[in-house]
């Protein structure tokens, strides 16, 4: 045994002790911070959402101010606009995903593409909008729903890649090997096998994907602001539950605002399921 | 068709759409330069440090939302930050697993609430409690000239550079939060457990273990969430009061770029009006992709 150089300092020790002490109460009440915020806000959203929900909001359009009303043409429209944003994030992010984990290894332009894909992840909504409008909108002289999509799907497109890529990536190479030991060429087994074996991840990628677009507002203001009617119309500009709600939220109406808090009450929901079905999904792929 | 020439085709529409996202980076950028030239052209280098943004006049200068999206992503981070920290070593070293990730969940649900949300709540809720419970006293309290009152005055609304700041520092600390425990979980339990056979107290071992383990990518962290801050629209365009120019105080109204363009946009009064936003967009694509790439760059590949 060393003997130990200097004698126990116990003015030392206890200063230590009450430093950690002091430390690990911080840390205590900035977890506690956290969830009071979410509690404060979780409990605003429900209690005011209740309060303006109705069966009118889903049965009736849009009110003028002092009409009844509901909110059925900005859900079909946000509903359409994010179907049609979702296929094309899921036809070009999980093709580019596939391009990145099974042919890009070892090529410059692969890692370039994901180092991008990486940034884009968490650029601001609002450029995307406005990238839109440039190329779309201006060009064909009037706002539509498919400018809208269009811009949701590019905004999707990243989140898709992303998970993608890690979800073919955790296929096992001896998967690869034993279909193209059948004879199998890559295409083949990448489509049929690794496709096949990570689905549920795939189906991740675009529940996360939808879960990111679905509450988006700012990329919609420019591309697709509203219309008070329920409009199927792919050319012409749509409602949408969130650019809905920053009307009516800013409005001086009450009514108008429990519409929006109902609104939010609904949009949030299906963001938290979108989130937590995704979740469980892949839960399930890395145990296998 | 024969398998290989349809494994070919398979292979080059995956290339193909790799491609798609290279493109739509490059139509980002090109577009906001194309939109905002006439305004940038014509501003020159008065668009960056003028503070007088006058629609009716024509004359955009931008520095007053350059400066409130800088300030208020700033002041965010500052807030989020040590909460972040907080948040993430008591769910990775302190709390009892299951606690832990229960905590985890809580967390990232606060995560999945979108933007517009959060701005509601700021507007309808943090708002009116921020004026009757801080901006008032410190008004009534406040001798005029002091430096209390130089540093708070303010019209106690509630929407102000502070409040929106507030709101930011909540939408992103999950964010952060979330990231610094992924970090923290990957320092490896045979460094803590040397250091805490030595007889290192918690704070010990994360000062001096698993902060300088984990410090490179704690800074992209940091970056990372500036980056969201910075962009953040709909949240800020609620509570920040939309004034142009410079805020005279913590407590007065301002603006950032995103509330600029979400605002003014679809009521722009001509042309010129419409490039200058666009330019401001180009501004905010610069700082953000600045922060982000740098963010990237220092993280490296395993957290999203």
């Amino acid at each position: 045994m060393i003997p130990p150089k200097r004698p126990r300092d116990p003015a030392l020790l206890r200063r230590r002790r009450l430093a950690n002490g002091v430390f690990v109460a911080l840390a205590l009440l900035a977890t506690g911070i956290a969830l009071l915020a979410l509690l404060l806000i979780l409990g605003t959203l429900v209690s005011k959402g209740l309060g303006g929900m109705s069966a009118d909001v889903v049965l009736l359009d849009q009110p003028g101010p002092g009409e009844s009303g509901g909110l059925r043409n900005a859900l079909v429209g946000s509903a359409m606009m994010c179907g049609l944003g979702m296929v094309l994030a899921v036809v070009v992010g999980v093709l580019a995903g596939t391009w990145l984990a099974e042919y890009g290894d070892g090529k410059r332009l692969a890692s370039f593409v994901r180092f991008l894909n990486d940034v884009l992840l968490s650029a601001p909504s609002i450029l995307m909008g406005l990238f839109v409008y440039e190329a779309v909108v201006r060009p064909l002289h009037g706002f539509s729903a498919g400018a809208g999509a269009l811009a949701l799907g590019f905004l999707a497109t990243p989140v898709v890649t992303r998970t993608t890529e890690d979800m073919l990536r955790l296929q096992p190479h001896a998967l690869r090997e034993a279909g193209m030991a059948l004879g199998a060429g890559k295409g083949h087994v990448v489509r049929s096998i690794i496709w096949r074996a990570s689905r549920s991840g795939l189906v991740t990628g675009a529940l996360l994907g939808l879960a990111r677009i679905s509450g988006e507002t700012a990329p919609l203001l420019f591309t697709s602001p509203g219309n008070p009617f329920l409009s199927f119309r792919i050319d012409q500009s749509m409602a949408s539950l969130p650019t809905l709600m920053f009307q009516y939220a800013l409005s001086a109406y009450d009514d108008w605002q429990a519409l929006a808090w109902a609104g939010a009450l609904l949009i949030a929901a299906a963001v938290l399921a979108a989130n937590i079905i995704g979740r469980v999904l892949t839960r399930g792929s890395f145990h296998k | 068709m024969k398998t290989a020439t349809r494994d070919r085709l398979f292979e080059a529409a995956c290339c193909a759409a790799a491609m798609v996202l290279l493109a739509a980076m490059a139509g980002l950028l090109a577009a906001l330069v194309w939109g905002g030239w006439p305004a940038l052209h014509r501003a020159g280098l008065t668009f960056l440090t003028s503070d007088v943004w006058d629609p009716a006049h024509d004359i955009y200068g931008a520095a007053g939302p350059i400066f409130g999206t800088l300030a208020t992503a700033v002041l965010a981070m500052l807030l989020a930050l040590p909460l972040a920290l907080g948040v993430a070593v008591f769910l990775t070293e302190l709390c009892p697993p299951p606690v832990g990730r229960a905590i985890g969940i809580a967390v990232e649900l606060l995560a999945a609430i979108p933007s517009i949300v959060y701005g509601m709540w700021g507007l309808f809720v943090l708002a009116p409690w921020f004026a009757a419970h801080v901006q008032m006293p410190i008004l009534v309290a406040a001798q005029p000239g002091s430096l209390l009152d130089r540093l708070f005055a303010s019209i106690p609304n509630g929407a102000n550079i502070c409040t929106a700041s507030l709101i930011l520092a909540v939408m992103v600390l999950p964010y952060m939060a979330s990231i610094f425990a992924e970090l923290l979980r990957s320092v490896p339990i045979h460094m803590r457990e040397a250091a805490y056979g030595m007889g290192a107290t918690s704070l010990e071992v994360l000062r001096f273990i698993l902060l300088p383990f984990i410090k490179r990518s704690a800074v992209g962290a940091v970056m990372l969430g500036l980056g969201r801050a910075l962009g953040e629209t709909m949240a800020v365009t609620f509570i920040i009061g939309n004034a142009h120019g410079f805020p005279k105080s913590l407590f007065d109204s301002g603006s950032t770029i995103a509330s600029t363009i979400a605002n003014e946009f679809a009521e722009a009064t001509g042309d010129l009006h419409a490039s200058a936003l666009m330019a401001l967009g180009l501004v905010l694509f610069i700082i953000t992709f600045t922060a982000l790439t740098g963010a990237r760059l220092l993280i490296g590949r395993e957290i999203h």
